[in-house]
């Protein structure tokens, strides 16, 4: 819970607020427009060329004169279309993206037990919008609600292609939605809380030998946060998952049928998504503004803003670079990785944690200390992880073999 | 009102924040914008050749099997947040009961895989 | 009688404006979008005022000082379930948009019923709180309480929850195969 919040409000508390939320908006917004010119210009050079370089130093205008461009077009909706529902989806879209970013913590100093409030006019604050104790979950309910933009935009265009890449996208969506939830129960395990200022604290004391960082990738074991970025990227319908608006199959997906003002509105959309999953990755797995520990806090709360702003230009890069170099999945592909794989490996390795953490805490009792105990549950984890790949391997070369008798071949051919 | 909602409150505000800006850009960009409609615009576009046939189409039941399987697993990652938030308290007994739970849910996923409508053919 | 009308009467007679405020606004929200809901006649816009329906619930918990159950209300039933609703509608009806025989024949008996479970729940919640209006949002509540809750007393539920989704899900795919 945010300190200034505590006791009852002056009028300094709701000035602060109000200033949090403006500072907060107009960061979102600016690291979004950052995030477009940034992937341009990112993937020319990744793929050999220059990419935007005319509107100020280095094209950094450049989606600025993109905004102004499509500000100034005729905005046209399609006879066939659902008018009000066609004028609603972009507010859709975009409200969610905003509303997720209330929960990350932007700077804050973490070290030495800190908690990473701020002094401000007198005032201790997270520089944080809002810390509500189910964090987590408010960033899965923002991320569900967002499907909804996408799915109306769609539906209300009255157009073929819109619809299919809609639909589309709403199964692409919910399937990673599971995974992506249950890789972060993980996190909520080793943190015993929900909200992303605990998350963070928890992440930066000192870790393993005095080094190496106490944040979540490690402590959680790197599985659940691989599933996360792959979950996460898939949730963004983002390439290498962006089969939403594979242009050669769908026109342009479900924003075929905007134009002008709007389809900008789902453009930033798509970019604000972008730079709140990458920060979410940030926060919940890379110690979000906690720095090092060993490094220390020389810059005092600005330590925490240099930290977050650096861990979260590694990963937009990271999202530029998959884009530019991981070739679209197939939607058969997709659903089978986000099915067949992600989700039985976020849940088999929860309850590895999930054995390991009782097991250290002494509760197991089988071994006789703690230790043995721990050990007992990893070799359990081991043997049924290969038992479960063995059985999955034959079920999957006999179900291969009977799908190919059945298509026509001969029995003895098939091995 | 206390400080648990006033928290509410700014997220609230924060949204109407987004709202205002969507509503003004697209309330300002309505002054600016030229507006001359044809009966060509307001054709669907299908890659610029008249559109073929109903827009609408009928959706495929594997669709509807994704949205139930993920239902079943939408839940179970409500159950399993605050137990997760709380296993240090529950010890094994704790870690029982939730194998259990993601054992029977498991299942379904295993019957689905089995029955082979996770196949996208 | 006017007490009733008033929430969040705390130890002293001070009432929490702006909680009613939001109360009554959040109310007339969900009502009208409730009523809208079954009135219009595009099965699309059906499920966007449901969606606000549910929204406007979330609200409510929130308000209530349950965070836990207002985000799995978003969670659970506007993530999921509306989802599936859609997608139920996309499969079972070639064109979805305005539907002049939308319009369920029997809704006379359908008002009947929810007026009759309208005026049972009413009462029961009469019945159980009568004059005491006050919100329980000043101590909100703990996710860890509500894990200790349902680890512990409801139990047995909880388990079963796990059967009887298998069994939807089960029922659905035999319903799906073409074999």
């Amino acid at each position: 819970m945010d300190p200034y919040l505590l006791d009852g409000v002056d009028f300094g508390d709701v000035v602060l607020s109000v200033a949090k939320a403006i500072l907060a908006f107009v960061i979102c917004l600016v690291a979004t427009m950052f995030m477009v010119w940034f992937e341009r210009k990112v993937v020319s050079r990744l793929q050999n060329r220059i990419g935007p370089n005319t509107s100020g130093p280095f094209g950094i205008l450049q989606t600025l004169m993109d905004g102004i461009k499509l500000f100034f077009k005729e905005d046209n909706i399609p006879k066939e279309a659902d008018p009000f529902v066609f004028r609603l989806a972009p507010y859709l879209s975009l409200i969610p993206a905003f509303l997720t970013f209330t929960l990350i913590p932007l700077g804050g100093d973490f070290n030495n037990g800190n908690d990473g409030a701020v002094t401000v006019f007198g005032r201790e604050t997270f520089l944080q919008v809002a810390d509500p104790p189910v964090g987590i979950l408010f960033f899965l309910a923002m991320s569900s609600l967002g499907i909804y933009g996408i799915m109306l935009a769609g539906w209300a265009s009255g157009s073929k292609y819109p619809l299919l890449g809609s639909v589309r996208a709403s199964a692409q969506a919910i399937s990673y939605e599971a995974a992506l939830g249950l890789s972060l129960a993980a996190v909520v395990l080793v943190t015993g809380g929900l909200s992303m200022n605990s998350i963070v604290m928890q992440q930066a004391g000192e870790g393993f030998g005095g080094i190496i960082p106490n944040f979540n990738i490690i402590v959680t074991g790197f599985i659940p946060f691989a599933v996360f970025l792959i979950a996460g990227t898939a949730e963004l319908n983002r390439p290498p998952f962006d089969l939403v608006e594979a242009e050669q199959e769908l026109v342009g997906g479900f924003h075929t049928e905007y134009s002008g003002i709007r389809f900008a509105l789902f453009f930033l959309a798509e970019f604000m998504n972008t730079v709140t999953m990458a920060a979410i990755i940030v926060t919940l797995f890379f110690g979000g503004p906690a720095g090092p520990a060993f490094l220390g806090s020389t810059l005092g709360w600005l330590t925490g803003m240099f930290w977050f702003l650096l861990k979260l230009l590694v990963f937009l890069f990271a999202f530029v670079w998959f884009r530019a170099s991981l070739p679209r999945f197939r939607y058969d592909q997709l659903m089978s990785l986000g099915w067949k794989l992600l989700i039985p490996l976020s849940l088999g390795w929860l309850l590895v944690l999930a054995g390991i953490r009782v097991a250290r805490n002494g509760d197991l009792g089988i071994a006789d200390s703690a230790f043995g105990d721990t050990l007992i549950v990893i070799g359990v984890a081991f043997a049924i992880l290969l038992i479960g790949m063995y059985v999955l391997r034959s079920a999957m070369t006999n179900a291969r073999r009977d799908r190919l008798i059945a298509a026509g071949f001969n029995p003895r051919e098939v091995n | 009102m206390s400080e648990f909602l006033r928290q509410y409150l700014l997220v609230a505000v924060f949204g109407g924040l987004a709202f205002g800006l969507v509503a003004a850009l697209i309330g300002a960009a309505s002054l600016f914008r030229p507006s001359r409609p044809s009966t060509g615009k307001v054709e669907n576009y299908e890659s610029g050749v008249d559109p073929v046939g109903s827009s609408w189409s009928q959706s495929q039941i594997r669709y509807y099997i994704f949205a139930l399987l993920f239902v079943m697993f939408d839940v179970e990652a409500v159950f399993i947040f605050p137990w997760a938030a709380r296993l240090e308290a529950f010890g094994f007994f704790g870690l029982v009961e939730m194998m259990i739970f993601i054992f029977i849910l498991a299942l379904g996923l295993a019957y689905a895989w089995r029955k082979g409508v996770l196949r996208w053919a | 009688m006017a007490n009733l009308l008033l929430l969040g009467q705390q130890t002293g007679n001070s009432w929490d404006l702006p909680a009613n405020i939001a109360f009554y606004v959040i109310a007339v929200i969900a009502i009208g979008s409730a009523l809208r809901m079954v009135t219009t006649n595009n099965v699309v816009h059906s499920a966007l005022y449901l969606l606000l329906v549910l929204s406007s619930v979330a609200a409510v918990y929130i308000l209530l000082g349950a965070e836990f159950v207002a985000a799995t209300q978003v969670l659970v039933y506007i993530g999921a379930i509306l989802v599936l609703l859609i997608f139920g509608v996309m499969l079972t009806r070639a064109r979805i948009g305005i539907d002049d025989d939308l319009n369920y024949e029997q809704r006379w008996i359908g008002l009947g019923v929810s007026s009759l479970l309208f005026v049972v729940i009413a009462y029961s919640l009469w019945d159980f709180y009568g004059s005491d209006t006050r919100l329980v949002g000043y101590e909100p509540q703990r996710t860890r309480e509500v894990a200790d809750s349902i680890f512990s007393t409801y139990i047995v539920p909880f388990e079963a929850i796990s059967v009887l989704l298998l069994a939807a899900l089960i029922g659905a795919v035999v319903v799906a195969r073409r074999d």
